[in-house]
């Protein structure tokens, strides 16, 4: 097994990216302390957020990282990539709506998984989707 | 991994064993519409006890899986989705409403069973 680090990127190229992606973040997780649930929440994210990533731009990166916040423990997910934008993103994060054919849960889905939420996109340059969990207090 | 798929006359049972790459759940969509077509079966059981997460492409090629198989005649049983698992799908919006759940394998055979003495009675 890799060491953890508190920060890693996966490529995200092809559909068995995605599985190492989703498995990165639980052992990133759980070296945070996060409990068994929490990692299944972050692994669904990243699971769509990387499907996004291959439909709409076909390749990009998940970057994942510990976040602190007033003495909370965070992991932040960043998926980024350049292609070709949300042209409406108050849309995008609209249930039901999609034009990748699919069920249109990925982006507002993920947002209900996850703590914190912020889409930033521009067409033509890329989307980044940067969404953070973090973790209760015992 | 691709996933094995048991004969347990007239049932299929398909225990999925480690995640899934999107290629493997198509093959198993494809593999129990083959084999329930070959060997006349009369329900099918997908057992993802071993799932550890159901995304918006799974839970979507199961959903029409179930429904493939319906319009054959079949019913399918998913049976096994872990409690954290069920929590996030929900939080995605993921509910599977058409499709009949079951607690594990063994409540999954036991509901096929009775379904199956059910409508034997009624022919009578």
């Amino acid at each position: 097994m890799r060491a953890v680090d508190d920060e890693m990127r996966v490529p995200i190229d092809g559909e068995l990216d995605i599985l190492t992606a989703r498995q990165d973040a639980r052992e990133l997780a759980t070296a945070l302390g996060f409990d068994g649930v929490s990692q299944t929440l972050i692994a669904t994210a990243i699971s769509e957020l990387a499907r996004n990533i291959l439909k709409y731009a076909g390749h990009g990166e998940i970057l994942l990282r510990s976040a602190a916040r007033s003495g909370a423990r965070g992991i932040t997910v960043v998926a980024a990539d350049e292609g070709p934008g949300i042209a409406d993103p108050a849309l995008a994060m609209t249930d039901g709506f999609s034009t990748g054919h699919g069920l249109g849960l990925g982006l507002p889905g993920t947002r209900r998984l996850m703590d914190d939420f912020d889409l930033v996109s521009k067409v033509g340059s890329g989307t980044v989707v940067t969404t953070t969990m973090w973790a209760r207090r015992p | 991994m691709p996933v094995p798929i048991l004969a347990q006359a007239p049932y299929l049972i398909a225990s999925v064993q480690a995640a899934l790459t999107d290629a493997d759940l198509i093959g198993l969509q494809n593999g129990l519409l083959d084999e329930a077509q070959r060997r006349r079966c009369q329900g099918v059981i997908v057992d993802v006890t071993a799932l550890d997460v159901m995304d918006s492409f799974s839970t979507r090629t199961l959903q029409s899986l179930a429904a493939m198989l319906r319009l054959r005649g079949v019913e399918t049983v998913i049976a096994g989705i872990q409690p954290d698992v069920a929590m996030a799908m929900v939080r995605l919006g993921l509910t599977m409403p058409d499709v009949r759940t079951a607690l594990d394998l063994d409540e999954g055979l036991a509901y096929l069973q009775a379904k199956q003495q059910g409508s034997a009675g009624r022919g009578q």
